[in-house]
């Protein structure tokens, strides 16, 4: 993943706090620190780290800490008496974490360069045009072969959704991965990888929608798609209606 | 590619996929490789007519596979969740909300669903979850802070939250839901915190509530007059433990929780409807066909929560309908489940709270929870609980995991109620902890036991017991081969013959059991698979 690399190049150069302490970082550890802020502390910071009044985290300043150690006893203990809460991490994931806090402020937030979006607009696409819910969930609306998008602008920054319309496969998610394989009478198989191991994969099947094992000896033939079944929307859609569709993604906050 | 993807994805759209429809749930005795609903069959007799296991081959079962849970099982976040299994996916519920869809043949994880309980929950007696109710291609699941949810069960997508009650207040959900036709039905929890009980049915499509039956009857509702001044407003009436379903009848069958507060009947004169009762409801309607108090003016936290067991039998000669419950007051009841007639009532543990039952199968009190504290038998947590029972239509006989011989000191104490907090108007020691405090026991069988006991519905009869060291929370399951799968608190996991209690097969899981077995097949084979300690164990054949 690109986006890592750059991030890191970008981090020893340009932060010099987090090239003085956070030593031994790599784009792993960044990955994951990524994954767990979308999954732990974007819900009530939003994955740009702005949604808290009076709180930036992707700014490099912090009110109530200053260098790397403080800011990891602020994620593991939280602050008493304010909605901040604890949380259950090693040392180790406080400081990919935090590193990732600190890669937010080299990468300026990640803000975004095309026009101005309108998600009115944007949500006539995706439900219209774009055939967006051929592949994907939004609320009760659409199919599950595709990740599902209800609550994505919870958990995805604008850029990253960006990427995603116009450039699908440059980056896909551990989470997002498909399946392809051929079945001992030749049967052609598709679905979302769920799980894997030495013997069986589990896939959401796309044919039938439904939960399925594979057992690999009973394969013909299987792998893992390096590209995306998404088509690219570059070209297809103009610059504008991109960011009215990043906007409207932006605006999905709800569980369902 | 992508024009085929999008094939694909159109064809997925317009293929019905896996389904449930309310039929295949109340065909399931017919439909034996599934396992539906929390009971495995809407009749509560978790009887299962898969045949491949017997009692001659038990003793080849061997481990298949092990889901084992990072939640801290013991003593506070019990495994008490019953899987649901159907086309080889099995569901279940890590303590207190955590859903996971798995391959049930292999063990391997689908997808996982961790739904994080608010802070201010208080549920009363551990974090726990008793299992996930099933309709087409929704799961559906009581929360540790008083929400009902539907899950997709393709993918555990939420689809929709209703609130049954405020958790500042003491409600939760930790039943698992029942589904009747299209409807999702479900009660509050939190009789120990002054909650105003309920049973209400939801729409399975949105969550939006049908009908609700008051399990304290509110102002101008018949039987509020069973309860003195105000005391109604925070009577309890609790709902944890699955009912059951007459198709034929339309009838739901339900046990209600213990009055509040607990241990202090003084504030409440009366009765106390419906507390510690078994209610039997139209589906359709919610309202009320008959009831039956098993405990009137309850002093000793005997909730009526146990799974109503139906089955129709010949009873003295007579073709017979009847509803069946080893009731926690140390009672087990027949009752003829049309009209709800008393048929008979027999102690199956040391009782002393009453020295009997009358013609109409009221209990002849004769203990009672005092200020100064008075030993009473059965203890607190009762002869029986939410472990489930089963019934076998072959043997004729109730299967029911027993507290023998145990008592508790009650005692009462005037308690003012305050939101979310405790209100039980005194106390009850345990001459046996009510939860498992960990691996080593030595306190000596003389003070209290564990039982499997084999009861005959026409008598009252014990036919056999099944002695154990130590206490049990395990429910049992019966099979058509004449097997009874049972478990305990000592971890040992069992297959006993169900017409001699004798045991054909045991193992050791580490860990004690606290929810009820499973039977199910997937590609022609048979599996039994029981929640212990922190992990879910599943069990077959050994392959030729
Ligand atoms: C339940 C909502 C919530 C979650 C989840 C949450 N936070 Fe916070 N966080 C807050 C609030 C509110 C504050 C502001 C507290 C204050 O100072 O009043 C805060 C403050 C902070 C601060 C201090 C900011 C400063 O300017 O000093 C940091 C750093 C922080 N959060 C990081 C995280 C990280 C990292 C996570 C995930 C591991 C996380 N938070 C999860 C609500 C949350
Ligand atoms: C042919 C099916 C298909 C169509 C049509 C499609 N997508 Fe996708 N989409 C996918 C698949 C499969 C993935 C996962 C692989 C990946 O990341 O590219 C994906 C990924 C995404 C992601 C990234 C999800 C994440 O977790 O970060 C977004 C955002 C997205 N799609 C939005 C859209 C929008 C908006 C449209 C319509 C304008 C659309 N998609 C149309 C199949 C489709």
């Amino acid at each position: 993943m690109d986006f890592t690399k750059v991030v890191l190049a970008s981090l020893l150069i340009a932060s010099p706090i987090a090239a003085q302490e956070g030593h031994g970082v790599s784009p792993a550890d960044l990955e994951r620190g990524m994954q767990i802020f979308l999954n732990n502390c974007a819900g009530c910071h939003g994955p740009d780290g702005d949604l808290i009044s009076g709180v930036a985290l992707y700014s490099g300043r912090f009110r109530r800490a200053q260098g790397d150690n403080e800011l990891r006893r602020i994620v593991q203990n939280g602050i008493a008496g304010t909605p901040m809460p604890p949380g259950n991490y090693t040392d180790e994931q406080a400081g990919m974490i935090v590193a990732y806090l600190r890669s937010m402020a080299a990468t300026g937030g990640g803000k975004l360069t095309g026009p101005p979006g309108n998600a009115e607009s944007g949500k006539a696409i995706v439900e219209g045009r774009g055939q967006c819910l051929e592949c994907h969930r939004i609320g009760r609306q659409g199919t599950i072969t595709g990740p599902d998008l209800t609550g994505i602008g919870r958990m995805r920054r604008a850029v990253d959704l960006e990427k995603s319309l116009v450039d699908p496969d440059a980056e896909i998610r551990p989470d997002n991965l498909t399946v392809r394989a051929v079945a001992a009478d030749g049967t052609p198989i598709t679905g979302r990888l769920l799980n894997m191991d030495t013997y069986s994969i589990q896939i959401l099947d796309a044919r039938s929608a439904s939960l399925r094992t594979l057992k690999k000896d009973e394969l013909r033939d299987y792998e893992v798609m390096k590209k995306s079944p998404m088509p690219s929307y570059r070209g297809k859609l103009s610059e504008q209606e991109i960011s009215d569709v990043v906007s409207y993604l932006v605006s999905l906050k709800e569980q369902m | 590619m992508n024009a085929r993807f999008l094939l694909l994805t159109a064809l997925a759209a317009a293929a019905a996929s896996a389904q449930t429809p309310f039929e295949r749930i109340a065909n399931a005795a017919k439909d034996p490789q599934n396992w539906l609903t929390y009971s495995g069959r809407l009749d509560g007799q978790r009887y299962s007519t898969l045949a491949q296991i017997t009692p001659a081959n038990v003793k080849d079962l061997e481990l298949k596979w092990v889901l084992q849970t990072r939640a801290p099982a013991e003593p506070n976040s019990k495994y008490e969740a019953t899987s649901l299994v159907r086309d080889g996916i099995l569901y279940t519920v890590q303590p207190p909300n955590v859903v996971v869809a798995l391959d049930a043949a292999s063990g391997r994880i689908f997808w996982t669903y961790a739904y994080d309980p608010s802070r201010e929950s208080r549920p009363c007696c551990g974090r726990v979850n008793r299992g996930l109710a099933l309709l087409g291609n929704t799961l559906f699941m009581g929360t540790l802070d008083g929400n009902l949810i539907a899950l997709d069960a393709r993918d555990g997508h939420l689809m929709w939250s209703t609130r049954l009650g405020r958790p500042e207040e003491g409600y939760s959900v930790t039943v698992a839901p029942l589904v009747v036709k299209d409807k999702v039905i479900a009660g509050p929890a939190g009789g120990e915190f002054g909650i105003n009980g309920y049973l209400a049915a939801y729409s399975a499509e949105t969550g939006k509530e049908v009908w609700k039956f008051h399990t304290i009857p509110q102002p101008g509702e018949p039987g509020h007059d069973t309860w003195g001044g105000d005391s109604w407003k925070h009577g309890g009436g609790s709902i944890w433990t699955t009912g059951s379903y007459d198709p034929e009848l339309n009838l739901i069958y339900w046990g209600v929780g213990n009055a509040g507060p607990d241990w202090n009947g003084d504030p409440r004169p009366g009765d106390n409807l419906y507390t510690s009762s078994l209610i039997a409801l139209d589906a359709d309607t919610g309202k009320l066909k008959w009831y039956f108090q098993f405990t009137p003016h309850d002093e000793f936290d005997f909730d009526a929560t146990q799974v109503p067991v139906l089955a129709d039998l010949t009873w003295h000669g007579k073709p017979r309908k009847v509803v069946m419950t080893a009731n926690r007051n140390g009672f087990f009841y027949v009752l003829d489940r049309v009209t709800g007639e008393f048929l008979l009532g027999k102690s199956f543990a040391k009782v002393t709270w009453a020295s009997g039952l009358d013609e109409k199968g009221r209990p002849i009190r004769t203990g009672h929870s005092t200020a100064e504290g008075s030993i009473v038998y059965p203890e607190n947590q009762g002869a029986t609980n939410w472990y489930n029972p089963a019934f076998s239509p072959r043997t004729g006989l109730m299967y029911v995991p027993c507290w023998m011989d145990t008592w508790s000191v009650y005692t009462s104490r005037l308690e003012p109620y305050q939101e979310g907090n405790w209100y039980s108007g005194g106390g009850a020691t345990h001459n046996i902890p009510a939860l498992r405090p960990g691996p080593v026991t030595r306190r000596l069988p003389e003070t209290a036991w564990g039982a499997i006991q084999a009861l005959d519905p026409e008598t009252g009869d014990v036919k056999w017991q099944f002695k154990m060291t130590d206490v049990t929370d395990s429910g049992v399951l019966a099979t058509a081969t004449d097997i009874v799968f049972a478990g305990g608190r000592e971890g040992y996991f069992y297959a006993l013959d169900a017409r001699t209690g004798a045991v054909l097969w045991k193992t050791m899981l580490g860990g004690a059991m606290s929810a009820g077995p499973t039977a199910y097949a997937v590609d022609g084979k048979e599996y039994i698979s029981i929640p212990a300690g922190n992990a879910v164990f599943t069990f077959g054949l050994r392959d030729e």
